[in-house]
């Protein structure tokens, strides 16, 4: 069995070698299919960033009266952050959001001028309030509707904002679906590159392939080199999508991050080396076997 | 050995071509150890017999029987052992152009489970008979026509088989090498190996003196025992 398994790699690498041309031509190909899903892999992180950042702007705020004390707000807090789906709930006093607005237009004296004439602390206490989707911001509108918080509450900025956050959602959750589809569809397309690819390697090799069942080689005996070369296009084609992939994250991740200043491509690749590892091999091997295996089917039939 | 049972190959029409009666009704035995000549015009049906024994093509009708199985009722699984068994020079070669000689007709003898040390004993041994020591590194695209087919044959007979099927097996060489190469059969059949010879060459089948099959249009004209060429 070790003679046949030692043979069957021999014939593999010597056809894989002596067939150059059209072994670079099948692992270029796999090396440009192995990059696409590495790629849709590596941008799956940088759109949830992007979506998370969106996400992070959307909430709404309560402004309660100038007389509520601070533990009422606080309660209110409390029952707020029990509501399903909520992410977060700050609590910003009337001091805070003074200093914030100081901070905010501290080099426009027109602004502050006029914060001067008002006198007093104009601001009222919030809390601003960010939901996990779209949907729950209504409901938190109509618990804070309730008779019991109508003493507390001088105004709920929901119902301003409803049909932009509406649109927010409603974008990010197009852009999911159709990244997903997207990635699908790609997928697809990458796969029958691949398959076409390896296909035409094993055409290339059909007589031959003829001859060697009928001078009494088995299937297998057949079969394993060609598997054994979609092994070894998809093992080259990982190390160089690997090294491309490096050097892409590299190269562009400081300007990504600059423009997105919590995506360092590097940070991301490095954290995910492994998995992006195993990625490109079952992409890259798992093409190049599976092509193979089904492409030689059907010159086995003699 | 070999028994060929009212056997008709016909080849379906196709786009641009008629239906085609390669062979009709064909019908004999051949017993081991027998040399046997095929002959017949281009287009009598040899080569096709040949390829129904090895199970490369199936009949219309009829039975093809080698060693007593039913060839072309064998699992696909089974046909590697019965090729195993016989040794081929196909009249277009059909060499591996990304193997050397010795590699080609090594290979034969890896698909029948030789031994390492077998192949290196055997292999440059078989290619000296066929006159082909020199060229053993030398792939198919760098032979001429004459030294491709020693090579078709020295793998054909690198493995003993039980039979040998020889399609044209001179048609590409010299008197001197086609006396040679049919020297070898002859051995090789006197060694009790069955012989079945596809040929043209009408000197040969005169001078060997054994049985001949004629075909003519897909039919046995003609099966003697110490046949001539006859037109």
């Amino acid at each position: 069995m070790l003679t046949l398994i030692k043979r069957i790699i021999k014939v593999a690498w010597l056809d894989f070698s002596r067939n150059l041309g059209l072994s670079v031509a099948t692992v270029f190909i796999m090396t440009m299919v192995v990059l696409l899903i590495s790629l849709l892999f590596l941008l799956n992180p940088i759109a949830k960033v992007l979506i998370s950042d969106i996400e992070e702007k959307i909430d709404v705020s309560v402004y309660f009266k100038k007389d509520t004390a601070p533990e009422d707000i606080f309660q209110l807090k409390d029952q707020v952050s029990k509501l399903p789906d909520i992410k977060r709930v700050e609590y910003v006093s009337r001091e805070q959001a003074l200093e914030s607005f100081v901070e905010k237009h501290k080099n426009e004296q027109t602004m502050l001028d006029a914060l001067n004439e008002v006198g007093d602390n104009p601001f009222l206490a919030s809390l601003n309030i960010k939901a996990k989707e779209a949907a729950q911001y209504e409901q938190v509108a109509q618990f804070l509707e309730k008779e019991e918080f109508k003493d507390l509450i001088e105004k709920v900025d929901y119902y301003q904002r409803k049909p932009l956050i509406d649109k927010v959602f409603s974008t990010i959750s197009w852009v999911n679906t159709t990244g997903i589809f997207a990635s699908i569809i790609l997928g697809m397309i990458a796969f029958l590159v691949a398959f076409n690819a390896i296909k035409l390697a094993i055409y290339n090799s059909s007589d031959e392939i003829k001859t060697m069942r009928l001078v009494g080689a088995t299937n297998w005996f057949v079969r394993g080199p060609f598997l054994i070369q979609g092994i070894v296009v998809g093992l080259f084609a990982t190390v160089i999508a690997l090294l491309i992939t490096f050097g892409f994250c590299l190269t562009f991740s400081a300007k990504v991050q600059s423009i997105i200043s919590d995506v360092n491509l590097t940070e991301i690749f490095i954290s995910n080396l492994w998995l992006i590892i195993l990625i490109q091999l079952a992409a890259g091997v798992g093409l190049g076997v599976i092509s193979s295996a089904i492409a030689i089917r059907k010159f086995l039939n003699v | 050995m070999i028994n060929l049972q009212n056997v008709t190959k016909i080849y379906p029409a196709r786009a641009r071509s008629k239906e085609k009666v390669a062979l009709d009704n064909v019908s004999f035995k051949i017993e081991k150890p027998e040399f046997v000549s095929i002959v017949g015009k281009s287009g009598s049906g040899k080569t096709t017999l040949l390829k129904l024994i090895l199970g490369e093509e199936k009949p219309t009708q009829g039975r093809v029987f080698f060693d007593g199985q039913d060839v072309h009722r064998l699992k696909k699984s089974q046909l590697p052992f019965l090729r195993k068994r016989i040794g081929t020079v196909f009249q277009d070669y059909k060499l591996f152009p990304n193997k050397t000689a010795y590699e080609n007709v090594a290979y034969v003898m890896e698909v029948t489970g030789k031994t390492n040390e077998e192949i290196k004993r055997d292999v440059p041994q078989v290619l000296g008979i066929v006159g082909l020591t020199d060229h053993a590194n030398n792939f198919p695209d760098e032979l001429s026509g004459g030294e491709r087919q020693r090579v078709a044959f020295a793998r054909a007979l690198i493995h003993r088989p039980d039979v040998i099927l020889a399609d044209e097996p001179t048609g590409n060489l010299d008197p001197y090498n086609s006396f040679e190469i049919i020297r070898l059969l002859i051995k090789i059949y006197e060694l009790g190996t069955i012989v079945v010879l596809s040929t043209h060459d009408k000197e040969v089948i005169n001078a060997l003196g054994k049985r001949v099959i004629t075909l003519e249009d897909g039919k046995v004209i003609r099966d003697e025992e110490r046949g001539r060429f006859i037109l």
